[in-house]
């Protein structure tokens, strides 16, 4: 029932929306000329790894409602080796997933090179861990199973569309095009296109930070980046006793 | 003998609700001592702090010769617990909840092994043990939870509430074990209950009542402190009785959930020297010798019964975890 929602709802996405949209755009997407479900791939398989890599954190939320969490807490580990083996755990999980969504590759019309497959498992790493940190801060802070609705619309929906997951980001309205650029998903989705379509392919549909164009790497550091400081704040959370 | 445990002015805020207010006691090596109290008194609030779950505001703990703010995993090491609220994962097995605990204690698999099977035969589970917790019922996952608290030899069990919410004979059953246990084990326990018949299972008890200690001593000694047996009368006219004991015999009865009541020494040789004239329609007389409920009733005018009932009825009602009051995120 967990995997439905984090995994066969991205699916849906990319065939529907691949499909549906697909037909509509005639001549390839926005200033390249790629087949929009070839486009939209890279940001499905990101989409796994976001949906998968928060409820697992989040699941920390299930083991506090149940008790559980007190047996953990009351143990003689460290606070902070129990905040990173969770996130660590529920990155793997994701990238186990994210990595399933390769067989939906000929799917997408994607040209795969052994090199690209492996960058992308890499960014799929670096983007889990990165969310599974801020799935942990989030735990942390809400004390009970409501505002996990709460939580599913005001942060996971946000993060999952105001990226470049279903369009590019150059010709949208500067308002919007600004926002996306405030969300750290955004640049893994980004990360995630350029690994498996490759630089050429992926570079009309990049981020421009400060007309500055950003290359896969920056993309991944910006994404590990975020990560440390949930991951901090997420491991503070865990000391507290108060 | 020293004092495994020793507690000095502990203080516990939250947000401006003073929740222990500068408690100080000791606690013997191999005893069993008894936290008793109505819901709100502190009990959960004290045990969090020596568990290391929660920090105290001011003052200091010791455990096991261990500063519970500064050597905290030293002090995990030393103590085992059975929470209030259960505390398994109820999608493992019974086996597997114990090896977790194993493992997250650093027991080495030839100690752990051998270990499990003793514990689980100690309360009865070793038939259950592949079975999912999911499937058991309230007094068997409680009896787990004592099995898995002593699992690593801790030096101090701690119980809060542990028959809460079983059946009579269930709790008498788990008192068996825990009494059996403390003799094989060794172990210091610590208790904390509302109930008063199962205070009376402990060598010493604290009575605590909005967060300050306001007795400790023996059983027995707080049934003295009583000040002999209490009689009680069900009558017509209770006020008039009460004036009645008063003027008559110099006796301040007072009014309770059965009638009029007061204490006395040799009650039983009382009772014809207050029947001989007694004008104020009597219709039944019992006496009994002091419980732990009427100590309670002679310290703070209150009885326990109702304050727990209450309490507990309406957080209930409201869906409120007790475990909140006790702040923290991870509470």
């Amino acid at each position: 029932m967990r995997l439905s929602g984090s995994f066969f709802m991205p699916l849906l996405f990319l065939v529907v929306f691949g499909t549906g949209i697909g037909s509509s755009v005639i001549g390839g997407m926005g200033q390249g000329d790629l087949d929009y479900v070839t486009f939209l791939y890279p940001g499905i398989v990101a989409m796994v790894v976001l949906t998968n890599s928060v409820m697992a954190s989040m699941s920390i939320v299930w083991d506090r409602e149940f008790g559980f969490l007190k047996e953990v807490l009351v143990a003689p580990i460290s606070r902070t080796a129990v905040a990173i083996g969770k996130a660590l755990g529920g990155a793997t999980l994701a990238s186990c997933l994210g990595m399933v969504m390769l067989v939906f590759i000929p799917f997408a019309h994607v040209k795969p090179s052994a090199a690209g497959v492996f960058m992308m498992i890499g960014v799929m790493f670096v983007l889990a861990l990165s969310l599974a940190s801020l799935g942990l801060y989030v735990a942390s802070r809400i004390r009970s199973m409501e505002a996990f609705g709460v939580v599913m619309q005001l942060l996971m929906f946000p993060l999952m569309f105001l990226s470049t997951t279903l369009f590019p980001a150059d010709r949208l309205p500067s308002w919007l095009g600004t926002l996306i650029k405030f969300n750290p998903f955004t640049y893994g989705v980004d990360a995630m296109r350029q690994a498996i379509l490759g630089s050429d392919v992926a570079a009309p549909y990049g981020i421009e930070l400060f007309g500055y164009q950003m290359p896969i790497i920056l993309d991944v550091v910006v994404v590990a980046l975020f990560g440390l400081v949930m991951g901090i704040l997420a491991v503070r959370s865990f000391h507290v006793q108060d | 003998m020293r004092d495994i445990i020793e507690v000095e002015h502990l203080v516990k805020q939250f947000n401006g609700l003073l929740a222990i207010n500068d408690v100080s006691f000791g606690v013997r090596e191999g005893e069993v001592f008894g936290f008793l109290g109505p819901n709100g008194a502190g009990k959960t609030t004290t045990i969090n702090i020596l568990c290391t779950l929660l920090k105290p505001t001011s003052g200091r703990a010791m455990l096991n010769g261990f500063d519970v703010s500064r050597d905290q995993e030293d002090v995990r090491m030393s103590i085992g617990l059975v929470f209030q609220d259960p505390s398994l994962d109820i999608k493992l097995s019974a086996m597997q909840n114990l090896e977790f605990h194993a493992g997250v204690y650093n027991m080495p698999r030839s100690l752990s092994r051998p270990r499990i099977e003793q514990m689980l035969k100690m309360v009865d589970l070793w038939d259950r043990r592949k079975d999912t917790v999911h499937t058991f019922s309230g007094g068997m996952r409680r009896r787990l939870e004592i099995a898995r608290g002593l699992l690593h030899h801790p030096r101090v069990l701690f119980l809060d509430e542990p028959t809460l919410g079983l059946d009579p004979q269930t709790r008498s059953y788990i008192w068996e074990h825990i009494l059996d246990i403390r003799k094989q084990e060794n172990v210091t326990v610590f208790l904390t209950t509302h109930y008063m018949d199962e205070a009376t299972v402990a060598d010493r008890i604290a009575v605590i009542d909005h967060g300050k200690i306001i007795a400790l001593d023996t059983p027995a000694g707080l049934k003295r402190m009583v000040g002999g047996d209490i009689i009680t009368l069900t009558t017509q006219a209770p006020d008039a009785a009460i004036e009645e004991i008063g003027l008559k015999h110099n006796i301040e009865a007072h009014r309770d959930a059965e009638g009029v009541s007061f204490e006395i020494e040799n009650g039983e040789e009382f009772i014809p020297t207050l029947l001989s004239d007694f004008k104020s329609g009597l219709q039944s007389i019992s006496l009994r010798r002091p419980t732990l409920d009427d100590v309670f009733m002679k310290l703070t005018g209150r009885e326990i019964r109702e304050e727990a009932g209450g309490v507990a009825v309406m957080k209930k009602h409201f869906g409120i975890h007790q475990t909140r009051m006790g702040g923290g995120r991870f509470h």
